[in-house]
């Protein structure tokens, strides 16, 4: 699939034969479980499959809470302590999805994180990206109208700031979020649709994972070093690669189980950690929290909506020129979708030729500035938002905003990048002892055939 | 008179409000980090202290306070009070429910739950324990939680132990000086006075062991399976860590030769 040579499926038997002529299953399932990967892949590249476990993990017990669960404003908030008191084992399903939902972020902001250092996103893997990204959006989605589902103060109020977000929106706002909620504010409505479209958003998410599996097994995955495996021999992709059966899956399981031993010490010792105490109380659109916070995946993003206040002068700046119709409400929410929208186009603001920040001097500061701002946003956006902490969240915005345009396409200008190794096999074997000899003259050696 | 209801709510609304925000930015005051068993890894529920608690609740809490999503039965339940069934019953028969299939009020079954609250600015108390956070912070980092957990049962323990003394009038309402509530004064007068209740096992019953008692009730109220959970969460962590390092070996071992081989310089497959 992936244009790196590689052994390929042959039916021996006959009933293999006649299933291969009709349906090529099996052929399939074997194409990609053995598909060449680069042997130097470092443990950055675990994300994907705790990813994948997360996915699954969410489906199975929200499947099994939803049995219990009651879509209906009066009842939510009961039917979830139901949950945690009657049903057996509610309790722990409830948990896990709970907390699952943290894990799925934390594992997908650092698989994210891994793509913009590793240059991941770079030709040919613009398309993994994309859908990457477009996952990620309609992750972000279906945990927010998870976390309306409980009902809670936080579940409530949360949906009411967010919804409200349409609302800024020039002219056709207030339509749009009537349309949204079914009504004039959060209420039935709201909620039921909530329940619909997270039920339906997850197998969503699981097609385009397929779609985003399927990309980056036609391209290949990328590797810490960037330098593409070699396809014109075999001998040479067998020098760099390894198949993913089995060299690759045990390794990702074996972080995957220790991953679950941090995630079930959460579960069983602190699940409520990651949560808000309010969300405890049921919804009342009588009583508004001071302080109305997401959870905390969103804080980054909550930071850049709340950083444009109408003192900010490029706020000012566009509120005169388009005539009063772009207000700092509005132009917050467009610089929080717009926050995302330019880490999806990375491909194309990056104008370096050099794929991995380890050969990129000067990236490498960059970006690990980048890493330390998305925890400073993170904290600005949990904090009350006095003075100080607007000037902190626009200071990290702005930042925010320069990394992707302005650092990365000048970087590939001025940048003088360091030596990469010739190929994959070097790297590997420059890692892993074999210091005298990294010059690639393994590679000349042709390896005996299996 | 209509007027002073409308009083009574801003009053209300106003309690509510400042609880929200003292919540939000941890702002709740003094709040002691009393030790409980039920913490720690391996902490349990003291069912004595429990049944302490469920006394205490009912004579002193439950005459304005209520348990709604609680189930009567579950006072029987293993990892909790553990009263005998029949004693459920009949603590079950002290309250009076309205049952809308007979249109009536009858005696309550272990089927039933604890009534709801009976005055409309007491809070209902069954997930109080996870609804407070006694501890947060430094500087919004959640280092305290983390390391002295959220301090629900231990904001319940203060608030009953922390009164000041002092009397304000709000609104036409009488405020009680509270140096664990948020903003310093709370609608509830001081609900406990030494030797209030008369333990059976013979404990003395102190303003403190009260409040401590009624605190570890309502976090079994708030988080009854607490037990069991911790339970799940330590084998979880044995069997996953023994998955760990057979992975881990089973890993090592298919990588050997591929890395002896990049040592040695020997061709790669």
């Amino acid at each position: 699939m992936s244009g790196i040579p590689h052994d390929h499926y042959e039916p021996k038997s006959n009933a293999g034969k006649w299933l291969h002529k009709r349906l090529p299953i099996v052929s399939l399932m074997y194409d990609t479980l053995m598909i060449p990967t680069p042997k130097n892949l470092n443990w950055m590249w675990i994300w994907g499959i705790v990813l994948m476990f997360c996915l699954v993990l969410q489906i199975i017990t929200g499947i099994i809470l939803v049995m219990h669960y009651t879509p209906h404003v009066d009842m939510a908030f009961a039917s979830v302590e139901h949950i945690m008191r009657n049903v057996n084992g509610g309790w722990a399903m409830r948990y896990i999805h709970q907390n699952g939902a943290s894990l799925f972020f934390i594992a997908v902001y650092l698989h994210i994180f891994r793509g913009l250092y590793y240059g991941s996103y770079k030709a040919p893997r613009e398309i993994t990206w994309i859908i990457g990204m477009l996952i990620y959006v309609l992750m972000m989605g279906t945990a927010f109208m998870g976390y309306v589902l409980p009902w809670g103060q936080m579940s409530f109020w949360g949906a009411t700031v967010i919804t409200g977000l349409f609302g800024a929106i020039p002219f056709a706002g207030d339509a749009i979020q009537t349309w949204l909620l079914g009504g004039p504010a959060v209420d039935n409505a709201t909620l039921n649709r909530f329940l619909s479209l997270h039920y339906l958003l997850p197998f969503v998410i699981l097609g385009l994972v397929i779609v985003h599996v399927w990309a980056f097994h036609t391209t290949g995955n990328n590797n810490p070093t960037g330098v593409e495996v070699r396809r014109t021999s075999r001998a040479e992709a067998d020098a760099d690669t390894l198949p993913f059966w089995p060299y690759f899956v045990i390794k990702d399981l074996f972080a995957l189980a220790v991953i679950l031993v941090g995630f079930f010490a959460i579960v069983g010792y602190m699940p409520n950690y990651l949560g808000h105490p309010d969300n405890y109380i049921e919804a009342n659109p009588l009583v508004t929290p001071s302080h109305i916070v997401p959870e905390w995946y969103f804080l980054p993003f909550y930071a850049i909506l709340r950083a444009f206040d109408s003192d900010v002068w490029i706020v000012i700046f566009f509120n005169f020129v388009s005539g009063g119709i772009i207000r700092a409400d509005f132009f917050g929410v467009v610089m929080m979708f717009g926050a995302i929208m330019v880490v999806a186009l990375a491909p194309w603001l990056d104008t370096s030729l050099v794929r991995s920040g380890r050969y990129r001097p000067m990236l490498k500061w960059w970006f690990w500035i980048f890493i330390v701002n998305f925890f400073v946003l993170m904290w600005a956006g949990s904090r009350e938002p006095t003075a100080a902490i607007a000037n902190v969240s626009l200071i990290g915005t702005a930042y925010w905003f320069a990394y992707f345009l302005v650092i990365l396409p000048l970087l590939g200008v001025i940048e003088k990048p360091l030596p990469q190794p010739k190929t994959i096999e070097d790297d590997f074997k420059a890692h892993h002892g074999k210091a005298d000899d990294t010059e690639g003259s393994a590679a000349a050696q042709p390896a005996p055939a299996k | 008179m209509p007027g002073k209801r409308v009083i009574s709510i801003a009053a209300t609304a106003t309690l509510i409000l400042s609880t929200g925000a003292a919540d939000a930015a941890g702002g709740a005051g003094h709040v002691e980090d009393y030790a409980f068993t039920f913490q720690g890894p391996f902490g349990t529920f003291d069912q004595n202290q429990l049944q302490r608690g469920l006394q205490v609740y009912t004579e002193v809490c439950s005459a304005c306070h209520g348990l709604q999503y609680v189930p009567l039965r579950t006072l029987a339940d293993e990892g909790g009070p553990a009263l005998p069934e029949d004693q459920v019953r009949a603590y079950a028969a002290f309250f009076e429910i309205y049952d809308a299939k007979i249109d009536d009020w009858r005696p309550a079954t272990p089927n039933d739950h604890f009534p709801g609250s009976n005055l409309e600015n007491a809070p209902d108390l069954s997930l109080m324990a996870k609804a407070r956070a006694g501890f947060s912070g430094p500087y919004g980092l959640g280092l305290n939680p983390l390391f002295r957990g959220t301090g629900g049962p231990e904001y319940i323990a203060s608030l009953l132990t922390h009164y000041t003394g002092s009397e304000r009038e709000e609104f036409g309402a009488i405020l009680y000086g509270n140096e664990t509530f948020p903003g310093g004064y709370i609608a509830m007068a001081p609900p406990l006075w030494d030797d209030q209740v008369v333990y059976n096992d013979g404990t003395p019953a102190t303003v403190e062991q009260m409040a401590l008692d009624v605190s570890a009730f309502l976090m079994w109220t708030a988080e009854p399976h607490l037990m069991a959970r911790k339970q799940m969460g330590f084998t979880a962590i044995i069997l996953l860590g023994i998955l760990s390092v057979l992975l881990y070996l089973t890993n090592k071992r298919i990588w050997a030769p591929v890395k002896a081989r990049a040592k040695s310089g020997a061709p790669a497959r």
